[in-house]
């Protein structure tokens, strides 16, 4: 243990920037959602009205988690509370694994290792790290909420909810850097965990019984498996259940003790997954700058593929029940309406439409994971070793480019179906060709912030990755979330999301497709002539 | 067009700065084709930056770079065809087994000999299944030195190629090397520290420090500019040798003298001590460390002067 408070002391001195952004786009995002509440329902009877609709929709409650009451704050959680828990396992999770394996593969750690500190060191700060993290966050999301006027009680109750959610991921990772041998699969065995989290406290909430006074929903026990149900069944702004609270320490405590005790089982370097020997010699395939691109990248495009199918299966076939539950509820159907960009029509329409802007989103989240590759290559020096070989610099970008293009038109294409057969399966009326083509309409929105990418990665290469998630953050909060938060029209319009048209509610519009296959394009040039002129930085 | 002909690599007055430092201050570099340059210089002089200007991964800020007769910027991508390059510090795609990361950069570069690819293999003892991941800096070297090795190209570009590698290796790159030479067709451009290596390669070699070059020539001219170390045994006392210019830390005691003496002034030294009556004498010749050492703890400003 010994230099684990001096290691703690340089992860926080080399989170310095990277932290307060977190802190301070989870706190303002907070307090307009708080804000727009206020706006948007002047009463508890319109509150009332739009929630009674909104219990009946197992997909609504899916997607946003169970409401608590009719109060502001019981608004707000409803609303905002579920991506909040997600936002902060994110912050969680990619801290912990890039203070302990990312460490440890770029060769960091074996420096620090060699010197006086003890074995457990690395994963004591990057834990105490996340505690401090977390605590700050959790402070100041009680401070924001405090600010907008809600009641005290329920402000201290998500405030200290986010801190031991954000603690149960951090642990989770903590376990994963342990086990997997690389940063990138430690990063994504833990996006995976809170994926998972999110779908298991989804169904549990759809599965939930609404209590007598159509209103507030008990969950399913299956909520209860999943580290962001605990966080949402301590309940802020609705008879705040405080004993839960113990379930998330208990777990993070757990874990740790877990991860320590795997480091004792294991060598530096070394995951618990052993490596095995590989070819002698290279397939024939692999022998271009495309197929090198394809081979780095075959296993995040599998991983989207299989995640997006099982998405759009399930998504199908919520589709009729959807119909069903939506028919009696305007207010609902409005408040669809407005996850798919303002759009009114048959229900079950809407309800695709809503759907297919989220696969919009996972497309060009994707495509920023497959081109940061472009840059995390120059880091580390594997970009030097393939551009001093014949093969020039835009070809190299197009490689990984052809990948970003071809598997977000692929991923799009696949959920499309996979949603059309689950709507199939449960005796839905709409095509499956349909959908596949709503879903491709998405394409171009997600090719304009993989274009934004590559102009980062062009232009400012040493912020590209920060700047690269940032565009993709932008985009959903001012784009599909905008309403919800209450942003202005101008703010909402930078998000190439907020011009794509919500097929199959209304027509596919070639207008604001070609425009925005345009400023893709553009954008990609752009970014494409700068890193010509650039040197090569790591 | 004849300077093409004649120099694989030809740098004049290069420059460039990152930020408010200046890694390359004027630099200049010829390496003739078909001889093996070394290039040497102590950690931060510039090395490094200067090989990634003439592989157009930075872009110079002064002076001019010829790489085979060519831009090494506008036309990289054309020149990379005809050279290999293995950098200093080899970082490999974790999840590419060795044997695959070779043929992947020799294919890139437009082509590998296989058979040169098995016997250097051999040579190097490295067994090309493992995946990158698991190689030691030494053996993730040993990846790169065969992808190079293995391509037919006219100039090989290799910094530090050695600095992982155990003694043993060491020799067998110095004999591929030899044989690569030998064979004809190819120039190398050899950055290093390790002066024996040098010695036993390099037909010519630059010293570079703090960005410019401060040395350049071949080993024997260089040699040419350091001082021999002479003990004797007199009959009895020499004259004149206190005033002689050029000799160096002169001690006598009992009929024996000790001093350094400038290779200008060899002649002259010799002469006077055979006045005198030579019993004894050992003479040790300037070795390679010297002049580098020289050249190492030199005040920056001096060092172009004091020659």
């Amino acid at each position: 243990m010994k230099g684990t408070l001096r290691l703690t002391r340089l992860a926080l001195r080399r989170d310095r920037v990277q932290l307060p952004i977190w802190l301070v786009a989870a706190m303002m995002l907070l307090y307009a959602g708080a804000a727009a509440v206020k706006d948007e329902f002047p009463t508890e009877a319109d509150a009332a009205t739009a929630l009674k609709g909104a219990v009946t929709s197992p997909a609504v409650l899916l997607m946003r988690g169970i409401p608590v009451g009719v109060t502001q704050g019981a608004l707000v959680n409803f609303r905002n509370y579920a991506s909040l828990l997600v936002l902060v396992a994110l912050m969680s999770t990619f801290l912990v694994v890039r203070h302990t394996r990312q460490n440890e593969e770029t060769g960091r750690s074996e420096l620090i290792g060699s010197a006086a500190v003890g074995r457990h060191a690395s994963l004591g700060a990057a834990l105490t790290h996340a505690v401090i993290a977390n605590v700050l966050m959790g402070l100041l999301s009680t401070l924001a909420l405090l600010g907008a006027g809600l009641p005290a009680a329920g402000s201290l109750a998500w405030g200290a909810a986010s801190l031991l959610t954000g603690l149960s991921f951090a642990g989770i990772a903590a376990v994963g850097a342990q086990v997997f041998s690389t940063a990138r699969a430690a990063n994504g065995f833990a996006a995976a965990a809170i994926g998972v989290a999110y779908f298991v406290r989804g169904v549990g909430d759809a599965l939930g019984e609404v209590g007598p006074d159509g209103i507030k929903v008990t969950s399913n026990w299956l909520a209860w498996v999943s580290p962001l149900g605990w966080g949402e069944q301590v309940r802020p702004y609705g008879d705040e259940r405080w004993w839960v609270l113990v379930i998330p320490l208990l777990f993070f405590v757990a874990c740790a003790a877990g991860a320590y005790a795997l480091v004792n089982r294991r060598d530096l370097g070394a995951g618990l997954v052993p490596a095995r020997l590989g070819p002698p010699a290279a397939a024939r395939s692999l022998l271009s700058p495309t197929g090198l691109a394809w081979r780095l990248h075959r296993g995040t495009v599998i991983g989207w593929l299989i995640g997006g199918v099982l998405f759009g299966y399930g998504i199908g076939t919520l589709g009729t029940t959807v119909n069903d539950a939506f028919e009696e509820n305007k207010g609902v159907a409005d408040l669809m309406g407005q996850l798919a960009g303002g759009a009114s029509g048959g229900l079950v329409q809407v309800f695709y439409a809503a759907m297919m802007a989220i696969f919009g989103v996972l497309a060009a989240g994707f495509a920023v994971q497959v081109l940061l590759r472009l840059r995390s290559e120059e880091t580390a020096g594997t970009a030097e070793a393939v551009l001093a070989t014949a093969t020039g610099r835009i070809r190299w970008v197009a490689s990984h480019l052809t990948i970003a293009v071809g598997g977000a038109a692929l991923l799009l294409a696949a959920s499309g179906l996979a949603m059309g057969l689950g709507d199939a399966s449960t005796g839905g009326q709409t095509s499956i060709g349909t959908l596949v083509g709503a879903a491709l309409v998405q394409l171009p929105a997600a090719l304009a912030v993989a274009g934004f990418v590559v102009l980062a990665f062009g232009w400012l290469p040493r912020i590209s990755v920060a700047l690269a998630w940032a565009g993709l953050v932008v985009s959903i909060v001012f784009g599909m979330l905008g309403d919800l938060f209450g942003l202005p029209q101008a703010a909402r319009d930078i998000s190439p999301f907020s011009h794509v048209p919500a097929v199959p509610v209304a027509d596919a519009a070639a207008l604001p497709l070609v425009a925005l296959g345009a400023v893709a394009v553009g954008l990609a040039f752009g970014g494409l002539a700068l890193f010509r002129r650039r040197d090569l930085t790591s | 067009m004849s300077d093409a002909l004649t120099h694989a690599i030809h740098v004049e007055g290069l420059v460039k700065s990152f930020g408010r430092t200046r890694a390359l201050d004027g630099l200049d570099l010829a390496v003739r084709t078909g001889e093996v340059h070394g290039f040497l210089g102590p950690n931060g002089a510039g090395k490094t930056t200067t090989i990634r200007v003439l592989l157009g991964l930075l872009r110079s800020d002064g002076g001019t770079a010829q790489l085979l007769g060519g831009d090494p910027w506008a036309q990289a991508t054309e020149l990379h065809k005809r050279l290999a390059y293995v950098p200093g510090d080899v970082t490999l795609w974790p999840n590419l087994s060795g044997g695959e990361v070779i043929d992947l950069l020799g294919d890139l570069r437009g082509g590998l000999n296989k058979q040169r690819r098995d016997e250097l293999l051999t040579a190097f003892d490295l067994d090309p299944r493992k995946k990158a991941r698991t190689y030691s800096k030494g053996n993730r070297q040993k990846v790169a030195l065969v992808a190079a090795l293995a391509s037919d190209v006219e100039l090989l570009i290799l910094d530090e190629p050695t600095s992982g590698l155990d003694p043993l290796m060491e020799e067998v790159f110095r004999e591929v090397v030899r044989a690569e030479v030998q064979r004809g067709g190819r120039t190398v451009l050899l950055s290093s520290h390790i002066l024996s290596e040098v010695e036993a390669l390099c037909d010519r070699l630059t010293i570079i420090r703090d960005g410019r070059a401060v040395e350049t020539g071949t080993l024997a001219e260089l040699r040419h500019l350091t001082r021999t170390t002479i003990r004797a045994e007199l009959a009895g006392p020499v004259d004149g040798l206190a005033g002689l210019a050029g000799v160096h830390d002169l001690r006598s005691q009992d009929g024996q003298v000790s001093f350094a003496v400038d290779n200008t002034s060899l002649e002259q030294a010799l002469r006077l001590l055979a006045e005198a009556g030579v019993r004894g004498l050992v003479s040790q010749p300037p070795t390679l460390e010297e002049l580098f050492l020289r050249h190492y703890n030199r005040p920056a400003a001096a060092a172009g002067v004091t020659r």
